[in-house]
């Protein structure tokens, strides 16, 4: 072989060596962390697996038919959760969004609706199934207020984000044309957001049932609450049964959900 | 202008949209409001009170969790500590197990049509069974304790995660695979040199974004007995220790908000 | 040497790509293939190297015949015939020099490629490579900072470090500006000439054709319609090929030398 040359060592300014040299032990130092954080008893969790194994696998996978018609109706229960949680939040999002654009009030306001968004954002659904379970008793209405609350949160950055993407030149034309506020809303923002809008809403119910099918466990209805119940009594036949019942009901609607989103978009 | 004006009788005027798209658009609209008002008679049947009794009891709400009682905060300190360990450890896991799901369910990749078919559909399955239910089965199988918790993350990131990659992979571009694999390379190289490369920052920053839903997750997994911070909170609702619970919500709220602001910022620098 | 004998390609919807192609390509020529857009040009081109697999006849690369190869054979024959492509195909993301080392891939094991643990040779080769079309000072350059012409240079780098027989290339200089398109080209017919490396050229343009090759194939509906040396090569001939007259179009222009 010939005797080439070889190339010359890439530079690296010494700040970035110091970076990735910083980054390296954050990293390694959170795993440290985390590892002598977590002990697992793997010997009871082994011996637990072996004892449950044969008592569980088998009886999730032969599911209790006579159940059928007492999960179907605490399915069905959940979808009305879902549904009416969702359509309030898509209802209750629209004005905070509008608050939360960039582009349709003043930046202040737009902070403040961004903090207010991320703030409801930031409670997991049951956190807020408990307060409502609390407020107004263990039944599927707390559940809607639930779903309804925390699904505004998502809902209203989506929503802002879609109108902060909107074409403003048409906005410009209209004010051109001596349009006022309300005008330019209906006639240059809102046949632009509209659709997304629905596009989101209905992507957020399919989120929502599934979000809703476990709100039971806390008291707040659907079919969590026999979730519990079955989980309680070691009922896996039962547990089978709800199981697939989600399963069923969760891909149907996700597949009737992306073909009415495809249409609308 | 001196065009004449055509001369047109109040029922023959054009409407702006087609008679049939107003019949269908009122039509879904009044289903779904039935619907509606269907679901809110139906969740509220069992409600004393109804709905204005459940607004005034807002108010009993604030007086039985307020004032939070702080002094609960070290106490709880390492259960908190603990969820988010759960959290690093099961985002972890499931990264690593992402990578085979994602190629295998990617369509330019795998091109063995029912092996591409078998892997959508098992993470679709997958992906309609919510959190807390997986941790239900687990803590079924193996008993109460982190360990069904984290398996219950795992699997459950490992639905959300492996779909988003298998999309980014299907967005690449095929032309350096090509280049490639004209060049002589075989199929692990072809990955590595043209595929990996223009993946990895989408892949990292992916990983984050199911950190975060997997944070929320971990802090309610302890309801059903999965470990964590849920657990205590669970004891201290059971016992009506409002204000207590009121303060590990508290330090829920503030973690996940932190926590989500950090990724958030590097996924920024990321892409 | 390559020899289609009697080869035709069908397209699993029914093309006829190829249609009873008979070629002898000798060692060290330069050919251009010209003809219009579907004429099947790139079908005969990425037949060689088996990115697509013709349905009938026999090809002959080196006098063994390819078209049953597969697995560990068919790497090989890539290995020893380089190809340069219209998109330049580089990994956007990756630098300059990685992706001048892939065209080592062939020649290196699984797990040295994935550990970066390139032979000292195969490093020296591609920094030579990157110095014989002029871009070594981007070598750590990513290649999406790069100009067209910049990174189809490097992906001619990336060939000559696989160290091939053949050199292929798919409309090498289609999108590049005319000043440009003649340096790539130059840069070919320089390594074809140094390195007495068998190259195989599609093109678009008659006056790129003619000035650098030293044999033209005109194709025209998936059959060879004429087959000889530029000298005997005139306008009438292109017009028996493209079955028309010739168009402002056809002409690249900007050629630098007279
Ligand atoms: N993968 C494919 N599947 C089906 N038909 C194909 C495929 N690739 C090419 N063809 C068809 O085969 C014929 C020859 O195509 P080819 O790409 O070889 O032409 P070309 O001469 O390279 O054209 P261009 O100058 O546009 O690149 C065309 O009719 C084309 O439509
Ligand atoms: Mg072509």
């Amino acid at each position: 072989m010939e005797n080439y040359s070889l190339p010359p060592k890439p530079k690296n300014s010494l700040w970035k060596k110091i970076k990735t040299i910083v980054i390296t032990l954050l990293v390694i130092g959170l795993y440290v962390w985390t590892f002598t954080g977590i002990d697992i008893e793997w010997s009871r969790v082994i011996e637990r697996a072996l004892n449950n194994f044969q008592r569980v696998i088998p009886k999730l996978l032969s599911p209790d038919w006579s159940a059928t018609s007492e999960v179907a109706l605490a399915m069905l229960e959940t979808v009305f959760i879902a549904f009416a949680g969702s359509l309030m939040a898509a209802i209750l999002a629209v004005p905070i969004a509008f608050l939360a654009a960039n582009n349709m009030m003043g930046k202040y306001l737009s902070v403040i609706g961004k903090w207010i968004l991320s703030a409801v954002r930031a409670f997991p659904d049951i956190i807020l199934a408990i307060l409502f379970v609390v407020a107004v008793g263990p039944n599927a209405f707390a559940g809607v207020l639930a779903i309804a609350i925390g699904s505004t949160g998502m809902l209203g950055k989506m929503f802002s984000e879609i109108i902060e993407s909107i074409d403003m030149d048409i906005v410009e034309a209209m004010q051109a044309n001596g349009a006022n506020r309300i005008q330019i809303l209906f006639y240059a923002v809102m046949p632009q957001i509209i659709p997304e809008f629905l596009s989101y809403a209905i992507y957020r119910f399919e989120v929502d049932i599934r979000a809703s099918s476990i709100l039971g466990i806390v008291g707040a209805g659907g079919i969590g609450t026999m979730i519990i119940f079955a989980s309680n009594n070691r009922n896996w036949n039962e547990m089978g049964t709800i199981l697939l019942a989600i399963i069923i009901v969760v891909t149907i609607i996700d597949f009737a959900s992306a073909r009415i989103r495809r249409k609308i978009v | 202008m001196t065009k004449e004006k055509p001369s047109l009788t109040a029922d023959k005027t054009p409407s702006i949209y087609p008679a049939k798209t107003k019949m269908q658009v009122t039509l879904i609209f009044f289903v779904i409001i039935g619907i509606y008002l269907f679901s809110m008679y139906w969740t509220q049947r069992e409600m004393v009170g109804g709905i204005g009794g459940a607004l005034g009891n807002m108010y009993v709400v604030i007086e039985k969790f307020f004032p939070p009682n702080f002094a609960v905060l070290p106490a709880i300190w390492e259960p908190m500590a603990q969820t988010i360990q759960m959290a690093i450890l099961a985002t972890t896991v499931s990264a690593i197990l992402t990578v085979p799901l994602a190629l295998l369910s990617a369509q330019n990749v795998t091109t063995f049509k029912p092996l591409y078919y078998l892997t959508r559909t098992f993470l679709n399955i997958l992906r309609t069974i919510p959190d807390l239910v997986l941790a239900v089965l687990f803590v079924g199988l193996f008993g109460i304790g982190l360990f069904p918790g984290i398996l219950a993350l795992i699997v459950f990131s490992l639905g959300i995660l492996a779909k988003l990659i298998s999309e980014t992979i299907e967005s690449v571009d095929m032309n350096p695979m090509e280049a490639m694999r004209a060049s002589g390379g075989n199929t692990l190289q072809v990955i590595w040199y043209a595929l990996v490369p223009q993946v990895a920052p989408q892949f990292a920053s992916l990983v984050l974004y199911v950190f975060e839903i997997n944070i929320r997750a971990s802090v309610v997994l302890g309801l059903v007995g999965a470990g964590g911070i849920g657990l205590i909170l669970n004891q201290q609702l059971g016992f009506y220790n409002y204000p207590n619970a009121m303060a590990i919500i508290i330090l829920i709220f503030v973690v996940v908000i932190v926590i989500e602001f950090i990724s958030n910022k590097i996924r920024e620098a990321l892409l | 040497m390559i020899e289609f004998k009697d080869v035709s390609l069908v397209y699993p919807n029914g093309t006829q790509g190829l249609k009873n192609i008979n070629v002898k390509i000798n060692d060290g020529e330069f050919v251009v293939i010209v003809g219009l857009s579907g004429a099947g040009k790139s079908t005969f081109i990425r037949s060689i190297n088996r990115l697509v697999t013709p349905t009938s006849g026999s090809l002959l690369i080196d006098n063994e015949d390819i078209l049953s190869y597969h697995g560990k054979n068919l790497r090989k024959l890539r290995t020893k015939t380089g190809m340069i492509f219209q998109n330049y195909n580089l990994v956007k993301r990756s630098n300059v020099l990685k992706n001048v080392l892939a065209g080592r891939l062939g020649h290196t094991g699984t797990l040295r490629s994935i550990l970066n643990l390139y032979k000292k040779e195969d490093i020296g080769l591609a920094y030579e490579s990157l110095k014989r079309v002029n871009i070594e000072e981007k070598l750590y350059n990513r290649a999406d900072e790069l100009s067209g012409g910049q990174q189809q240079r490097v992906s001619i780098a990336r060939v000559l470090t696989q160290q091939p027989n053949y050199i292929l290339a798919d409309e090498p200089v289609a999108s590049l500006d005319p000043p440009t398109s003649h340096q790539v080209m130059t840069y070919l017919k320089k390594i074809n000439k140094e390195d007495n490396i068998t190259t195989i050229v599609n093109l678009h343009f008659i006056d790129m054709a003619m000035e650098y090759a030293d044999r033209i194939i005109g194709m025209r509906a998936g059959e060879v319609v004429f087959d000889g040396p530029v000298s005997e090569v005139s306008e009438q001939t292109f017009e028996e090929i493209y079955g028309r007259s010739i168009r402002e179009d056809d002409l690249r222009g900007g050629a630098n030398k007279s």
